[in-house]
C-alpha cells in the first residue's frame, strides 16, 4: 500500500505544484507551461501506445490533427460553440483511430510504422487538398469571441493555463488508473511477450485496437485543446514533424512511465526554445537528441531514474 | 497542343523522373534487402548529393561539363563515405535493431538537413547542365485522311534529359551485375540470406553492412547529381524522393531489386503523367493510401514473393 501512497503523493503533488505555478510564474514561462501541458497530454496519449503497448506509430499527428480540425472546422463552418466542438474533435479522433487501428494492426513492427506514417501523410495531404475549408499551410485563426467555453474566456492567459492543467490532469490520472487496471496490465504483457499473452487466452488484437483508440482519442483531445487554447489551426500540425515530436518527447522522458511524457516535453520544449535564439536550424537539436537517446539512454530520463533509484515509479 | 503530343511530353518527363526514382529506390531497397533496416534518412543523402554537386560544380572552373563530371565522380563517393561512417558509428551500435534504427535515422535526417540549412542556406541553387541541346520531336496529323509528319510547337526534350535516362539505365545494370556476378555481390547475398551463418563462414559482415549502406546512399546521391541540373539543389529536397522511394520499394516488394525497378518505372511514369493532367496533391494522396493498403493486405509487395521469416 505504501507504494500506491507514494505514487499518489508524487503525481498529485506535481499537479498541485503546477496549479501553484499559475500564480507564481512570469508571463513568458506561464504561457510556455500552458503549451507544454497540452503537448504533454499529446505525449501521454502517444505513450499509451508506444510505451505501454509497445507499438511504435509514426503517424500520431493525424489524430492530433483530427482533434484540432474536428474542433476548428465545426466552429468555423457550422458555427458550433467550443463545448460541442471539442466533442466533435474527440469523436473524429476516435473514429479515425478505430479505422486506422483496424487496418494498421494487421501489420507489426516496421510495417506498422510505415503504414501509420503513410496514413498520416494521406491525412496531411487531404488537409492541403481541401485547402478551401482548412486554409492549408496558412491555417486560420480562431477568433477570441469564439473561444468562450461555457462562459469562460479561454484566450485569457489565466483561464488558458487552468484549462491546460485540467486537460493534463485528466490525461495523467487516467493513465495512472489505466496501468493499474487489468487492461493496462494486459497491454504491458502484450508489449513484453505478445505470443505468450495470446497463448494465455487474451484477445491480443482487441486489446491493441483498444489501446490505439485510447491513444488516438487522447491525442485528439490534445489537438482540440491546442487549437482552442492558442486560437489557431493549420496543416503544419499534420506534418511528419508533429508525428516525430511525441516520439521524441516520450523517448526523452522515458517510454512506459507516467511522468515521462511530461518531463520529456518540458525538457525538449525549453531545449528548442533556447536553441532557436541562436539558430533557425533548431530541429538540429531534435535530431541530435534522438540519435543520442537511441545510442546512450534508450530508457529516457524517468526510465533511468526508475532503473537506478526508484523501482516503484509507475 | 493535341492530346497525342501532350502525352508524349508527359511520358518523357515521367521517364526522367522514373529513372532518377529507380536509382534512389534501388539504393533504399539494397539497404533494406541486405541489412533488414529502413533508412529514413535516405532522402537526406539524396539532398546531400545535390548540394555537394553544387559545391563541386561551382568550385571547378572552366567549361560547365568539367564541373558536372567532377560532381558526378566526387559527390556520390563522399556521400557514400559519410553513410558508411554513419553506419559504423550509429547503426552498428544499435545492433541494426529495426525499430531503433528507424528512430536513429530520423535523428540523422534532421541532423543532415539542419546542418545543410546552417551551412548551405535556405536558397535553391542550380547546376549548369554539361550539354543541353533542345531536341524537337516530330508528330503526325491526318490531312485529308493521310498521315503527315509535322513538328508541334513545344514538343521537345533536351539531350541532357535523354542522358539522365541513359545514365540511370547504365548504373542500374552495373548494380545488377555487381549483385549477381561479382564476388562482393556474392558476399552481400550471403549476408542477406543469413547474417550469422555468413559470419561463421568468415565473411566480414560488419564491413559488408557498412559497404552496402554506403553504396545504397551513394546511389541516392548519384541520382541527385543527375537531377540537379534540371531541378535545383535545396535543403528540403529530400522529402519527396524519400516518400516516393518508400512507395516504390513497398510496391515492388521489400528488398527485391527487379521489383523495385519495375515499380519505379510504373510510379515515376504515372506520377509524371498524372501530375501533368491532374493536381499532384490528389495523386500523392492516392499513392500514399495505395502503399498503406499494399502493406496491410499484401505485405510482400505487388511483385514480390512472400519472404521467409
Amino acid at each position: 500500500m505504501t507504494e500506491l501512497r507514494k505514487t499518489m503523493a508524487l503525481h498529485i503533488g506535481l499537479l498541485l505544484l503546477l496549479l501553484a505555478l499559475n500564480w507564481l510564474l512570469p508571463a513568458y514561462h506561464h504561457g510556455n507551461l500552458s503549451r507544454i501541458m497540452v503537448l504533454a497530454s499529446y505525449a501521454i496519449g502517444y505513450n499509451i501506445l508506444f510505451g505501454y503497448t509497445g507499438l511504435l506509430s509514426l503517424g500520431h499527428a493525424m489524430f492530433f490533427t483530427a482533434g484540432m480540425y474536428g474542433m476548428a472546422l465545426t466552429m468555423r463552418h457550422l458555427g458550433w460553440t467550443p463545448a460541442p466542438a471539442i466533442l466533435a474533435g474527440l469523436l473524429s479522433g476516435l473514429l479515425l483511430s478505430l479505422v486506422v487501428g483496424f487496418l494498421a494492426l494487421r501489420t507489426s513492427g516496421v510495417a506498422f510504422m510505415i503504414v501509420t506514417l503513410m496514413f498520416a501523410q494521406a491525412v496531411f495531404l487531404t488537409v492541403l487538398y481541401f485547402g478551401e475549408y482548412t486554409r492549408g499551410d496558412e491555417g486560420f485563426v480562431i477568433q477570441q469571441a469564439e473561444r468562450i467555453f461555457l462562459g469562460i474566456d479561454l484566450s485569457d492567459p489565466n483561464n488558458r493555463y487552468l484549462a491546460a492543467l485540467l486537460a493534463f490532469s485528466l490525461c495523467l490520472l487516467f493513465t495512472l488508473w489505466l496501468v493499474r487496471h487489468p487492461f493496462g496490465k494486459t497491454i504491458i504483457a502484450i508489449r513484453e511477450n505478445e505470443d505468450r499473452t495470446r497463448m494465455l487466452g487474451y484477445n491480443v488484437f482487441r486489446h491493441k485496437l483498444t489501446a490505439v483508440v485510447i491513444s488516438g482519442t487522447i491525442s485528439a483531445l490534445a489537438g482540440a485543446m491546442y487549437g482552442l487554447l492558442f486560437g489557431y489551426a493549420g496543416a503544419t500540425f499534420a506534418s511528419v514533424q508533429y508525428s516525430i515530436f511525441p516520439l521524441l518527447w516520450v523517448l526523452l522522458g522515458g517510454a512506459g512511465t507516467i511522468l515521462g511524457p511530461f518531463v520529456g516535453t518540458l525538457f525538449m520544449f525549453y531545449l528548442i526554445d533556447l536553441s532557436s535564439e541562436f539558430t533557425t536550424a533548431y530541429m538540429l537539436v531534435a535530431g541530435i537528441v534522438l540519435v543520442a537517446l537511441t545510442l546512450f539512454a534508450p530508457h529516457g530520463l524517468m526510465g533511468e531514474l526508475r532503473r537506478r533509484l526508484f523501482r516503484w515509479l509507475p | 497542343m493535341d492530346f497525342g503530343p501532350y502525352l508524349i511530353l508527359a511520358s518523357l518527363e515521367g521517364a526522367v523522373a522514373a529513372s532518377v526514382l529507380a536509382l534512389t529506390a534501388v539504393g533504399l531497397s539494397l539497404v533494406f534487402g541486405v541489412m533488414r533496416v529502413v533508412n529514413v534518412a535516405h532522402g537526406e543523402f539524396f539532398m546531400l548529393g545535390a548540394v555537394l554537386a553544387w559545391f563541386v560544380a561551382t568550385s571547378v572552373g572552366g567549361h560547365p561539363a568539367l564541373g558536372f563530371v567532377a560532381a558526378l565522380l566526387v559527390a556520390p563517393v563522399l556521400v557514400g563515405g559519410l553513410a558508411a561512417v554513419v553506419d559504423m558509428t550509429v547503426l552498428k551500435r544499435v545492433a541494426y535493431d529495426p525499430e531503433r534504427t528507424i528512430v536513429a535515422t530520423i535523428g540523422i535526417l534532421y541532423i543532415i538537413q539542419q546542418v545543410t540549412l546552417m551551412t548551405y542556406g535556405p536558397d535553391a541553387r542550380p547546376v549548369t547542365p554539361p550539354f543541353n541541346t533542345r531536341l524537337a520531336i516530330p508528330w503526325f496529323e491526318f490531312v485529308g485522311g493521310r498521315p503527315q509528319v509535322y513538328w508541334p510547337w513545344g514538343l521537345s526534350t533536351t539531350s541532357y534529359k535523354l542522358f539522365v535516362i541513359a545514365a540511370a539505365a547504365v548504373t542500374l545494370t552495373l548494380v545488377w551485375l555487381m549483385m549477381s556476378r561479382s564476388k562482393i555481390g556474392l558476399l552481400m547475398r550471403a549476408t542477406q540470406l543469413d547474417g550469422e551463418m555468413a559470419q561463421v563462414f568468415g565473411i566480414p559482415v560488419e564491413r559488408i553492412y557498412a559497404m552496402v549502406f554506403g553504396i545504397g546512399c551513394g546511389l541516392a546521391a548519384l541520382a541527385a547529381v543527375l537531377i540537379v541540373p534540371i531541378q535545383q539543389a535545396h535543403y528540403l529536397m529530400g522529402t519527396d524522393p524519400l516518400l516516393l522511394s518508400f512507395i516504390v520499394v513497398i510496391i515492388g516488394g521489400l528488398g527485391s531489386l527487379p521489383g523495385t525497378v519495375i515499380a519505379a518505372l510504373l510510379i515515376g511514369m504515372s506520377d509524371g503523367i498524372i501530375s501533368v493532367f491532374y493536381t499532384p496533391t490528389l495523386a500523392k494522396i492516392l499513392s500514399t493510401l495505395l502503399v498503406a493498403f499494399v502493406l496491410v493486405f499484401r505485405p510482400q509487395g505487388l511483385f514480390g514473393t512472400r519472404e521467409r521469416d
